[in-house]
């Protein structure tokens, strides 16, 4: 056993720092320090994205004939950490890491050749349709409906907790298409263009003043059938397939680390006092780090056996479940670490772009909404109490 | 960048376990808690057969050259069966402090013989003023005409009735006064001046109370030339700790196999406890802690050799987490198995207790958080 990395791996840790130091500007850098929602706007992360297209490195977790890079678990692991110290933008997932998957499994080969390049290079921007306010956790009661006529199906109904549909131009989505004996029967996977006529969208505020998600209202919208992903009515396997690669491609660990590195500095700062001299912080902030070192310890543990070709199981949902948590453990910190600049609410967005002096330093801005919307890491993807079901399950066999 | 076990590293877990899961059992468990000695001397030779007590020691003194990894393979199969041989007194901490401190003619006269079996140690370092501050102890070695005469208690000494030689930590006096370093002395268990009253421990196997009362010692019982040994104690500690929090996995998992079946097989109101939401999701939690233990454990063991603070801050982020985990998988056990689990019917209490020792043993879960913070900042400020 060696924790180590080897010659090559070090070699391309250093290509991955170079790469990085020439392509992330200062202003990409501080844009997404001073981002409290999950991801990037797709001003920032898009560029970003184009960079990665650039290198050959849109999609690392892609088969090479579509464009994947062609790397190692290891050279994923490393590439991740690397862009998580250097505090790359949170490039949105739902097209590289989501739909781009389905459609490279599952997708013809029109689909492939028409929407892949366009994920890679950034020109689509696509969101997720999945929940409905009828259904959350239980997503396959979900009650959108796709009504075949001719060559199109009219899709009526709605989705919510849709991120960035305010910026998306492609959606994939759940919606029913018959009503079979089990409710996961008669769901299809479609891919819906934005512009089509009868889509309407509602921005959703969360509780720390971010516009990340939306509602979205279908009336009558046209939907080629040649749109569809896989046969019809199979749309519930496709949906879980995808489910899976959004419970973590198994990499946070790096992330966490440097969101409590960050707030460990402004703990060691005339800023906060020295928060660290309280024992009470200083403990917790170890307690939050040793967390981080198990979870990492465990995605290497992952990393391993899939370097052998191993399948790890359901531990997916014990890393999403644990790195939602200690996600959440670093927000409550840094709150708790600013003491009374708590207090201030910064309502303008983005934080990037204020156009007049913050009741807070720059370093401090993000913590408090961050905490606030971090409540929903435990609940999107699956919320923790799914998680555990998935694991008394899979891994017990309960 | 690899952490799957060699081929040679199944083999030993694979005959560790069926070792474990063929010579342990419930009976010889229960039989071993009233027994004098605490555990068996029999065992302890195939032990010796099985090529586990020569597992650390360098090939030179007929050893297999093994290390922190392999100590944890086989500490957790242990961890299953609880077993009560005083392993970590010999092998784990004995071994490697004569290995680290000794002299060639010290190593050689212990080590083949820890290896093959017909020499047994225990560490006496513990002492009750110091707590958990391995740096604090107040046993002096005061240099005499012809040796050393040692004076102090030690306390918690694991193994130390069985021992043939004891290690034990003074602060080295000379002529001059106290010298500011600590040594250890190899002290035959029938030395005059040693005065040993052993209790049953917590948790199976037996620990110790030392007076050391004017105890004369010739030139060459100090290990090693009488410079400071405090770094190898923590050294070998921060080991110990590993090897520990590698036995404290085998027993959580024990325990989650055990409390799982129970709950499959439990019926009340008409279905098994295993059908209720509140119980699978309990299991879920332990079944995570206890996944979280395992990295932790094989994280201390992949650093015990690092750099003294890397190493020391890994062996205490372990000490402290699988405690933490060891207690909740532990009291969540008992929980599930209702009023039968706080019972000695069952065989839970006893996992439970190994799990609490393990938690006390070399400082507490909030000792370990302390220190692992300490240890960030000096760094930090370094």
């Amino acid at each position: 056993m060696d924790l180590s990395f080897n010659t090559e791996e070090r070699a391309f840790q250093s290509e991955v720092r170079s790469f990085i130091a020439k392509n992330l500007t200062g202003e990409m850098k501080r844009a997404t320090a001073l981002t409290p929602s999950v991801f990037s706007d797709p001003d920032i992360g898009m560029a970003w994205q184009r960079a990665l297209h650039g290198r050959g490195w849109g999609a690392p977790g892609w088969p090479v004939e579509y464009g994947g890079p062609d790397w190692t678990p290891a050279q994923r692991w490393i590439f991740e950490s690397e862009c998580a110290r250097a505090g790359v933008p949170n490039v949105n997932v739902m097209g590289v890491k989501m739909v781009g998957p389905v459609i490279i499994g599952f997708g013809s080969p029109e689909q492939k050749n028409f929407y892949l390049p366009r994920i890679l290079s950034g020109e689509d921007y696509w969101c997720q349709g999945y929940s409905e306010p009828g259904s959350g956790s239980d997503l396959s009661s979900l009650k959108t409906r796709a009504v075949r006529d001719g060559d199109d199906y009219i899709v009526n109904g709605t989705k919510i907790w849709t991120t960035h549909a305010h910026h998306a131009n492609r959606m994939f989505a759940l919606v029913r298409t018959s009503d079979g004996p089990r409710q996961q029967d008669g769901i299809s996977f479609i891919l819906i263009d934005m512009k089509t006529p009868g889509i309407t969208t509602r921005p959703i505020l969360t509780i720390g003043g971010d516009h990340e998600v939306n509602q979205v209202f279908f009336d009558d919208v046209r939907v080629p059938v040649a749109n569809r992903v896989g046969d019809e009515g199979k749309g519930w396997t496709y949906g879980k397939y995808l489910l899976e690669f959004e419970r973590g491609s198994g990499i946070a660990s790096a992330k966490l680390r440097e969101g409590l590195r960050a707030i460990t500095e402004l703990a060691e700062s005339d800023l906060t006092g020295r928060a660290i001299d309280s024992p009470d912080i200083a403990t917790r902030i170890s307690e939050v780090e040793i967390d981080i070192d198990a979870l990492e310890m465990t995605e290497l543990r992952v990393l391993s056996a899939l370097q052998t070709g191993q399948n790890p199981g359901a531990v997916s949902s014990i890393l999403k479940l644990r790195n939602s948590e200690i996600r959440q453990a670093v927000t409550r910190l840094g709150v708790d670490v600013i003491g009374h600049d708590a207090l201030a609410v910064e309502p303008m967005r983005p934080l990037y772009k204020l156009n007049h002096e913050p009741a807070l330093p720059e370093e401090m801005l993000t913590l408090v909404p961050e905490y606030l919307n971090g409540r929903a890491y435990t609940i999107f993807g699956g919320t923790s109490e799914i998680q555990r079901d998935i694991i008394a399950k899979m891994m017990l066999g309960i | 960048m690899d952490l799957n076990l060699s081929d040679e590293q199944k083999l030993l877990r694979e005959s560790a376990e069926r070792f474990v899961a063929e010579s342990y059992d419930a009976d010889h468990r229960r039989k071993m808690t009233n027994d004098p000695l605490g555990f068996s001397p029999h065992v302890w030779e195939q032990f010796a057969e099985l090529g586990w007590l020569a597992l650390p020691i360098p090939e030179e003194f007929g050893g297999l050259s093994g290390g922190p990894i392999e100590i944890g393979i086989l500490m957790e199969a242990f961890g299953r069966g609880l077993v009560c041989e005083p392993y970590v007194a010999t092998v784990v901490l004995g071994a490697a402090l004569i290995e680290r401190c000794g002299s060639t003619a010290q190593k050689q006269a212990s080590l083949p013989k820890i290896a093959d079996g017909s020499m047994k140690l225990a560490f006496a370092h513990s002492e009750r003023a110091a707590r958990f501050d391995l740096a604090k102890i107040v046993t002096s070695a005061t240099k005499s005409a012809n040796g050393w005469r040692l004076t102090g208690s030690k306390i918690a000494v694991l193994d130390g009735h069985a021992a043939d030689e004891i290690i034990v930590s003074a602060h080295l006096h000379d002529h001059h006064g106290p010298s500011g370093r600590i040594g250890l002395f190899l002290v035959p268990a029938t030395a005059s001046g040693l005065a040993i009253s052993d209790y049953p421990r917590l948790g199976g196997g037996r620990a110790c109370n030392i007076e050391l009362s004017d105890l004369h010692l010739s030139e060459d019982a100090l290990l090693g030339d009488g410079n400071d040994a405090l770094p190898a104690i923590e050294w070998a500690v921060d080991r110990a700790m590993a090897a520990l929090g590698a036995e404290a996995v085998g027993i959580m998992q024990t325990l989650l196999d055990t409390t799982l079946e129970y709950t499959k097989i439990r019926k009340q109101f008409g279905r098994p406890l295993s059908a209720n939401q509140v119980i699978r999701h309990r299991l879920a939690d332990m079944a995570i802690q206890l996944d979280e233990a395992r990295s932790m454990a094989l994280r201390a063991a992949l650093k015990a050799d690092s750099a003294p603070v890397e190493r020391a801050r890994a062996a205490s982020a372990a000490k402290a987490k699988i405690g933490r985990c060891a207690r909740f998988v532990g009291e969540q056990s008992i929980q599930l198995h209702g009023g039968m689990g706080v019972t000695e019917e069952l065989e839970v209490g006893a996992y439970f207790k190994r799990l609490v020792a393990f938690d006390t043993l070399f400082g507490g879960t909030a000792h370990h958080y302390s220190r692992h913070a300490e240890l960030g900042r000096s760094t930090a400020s370094a």
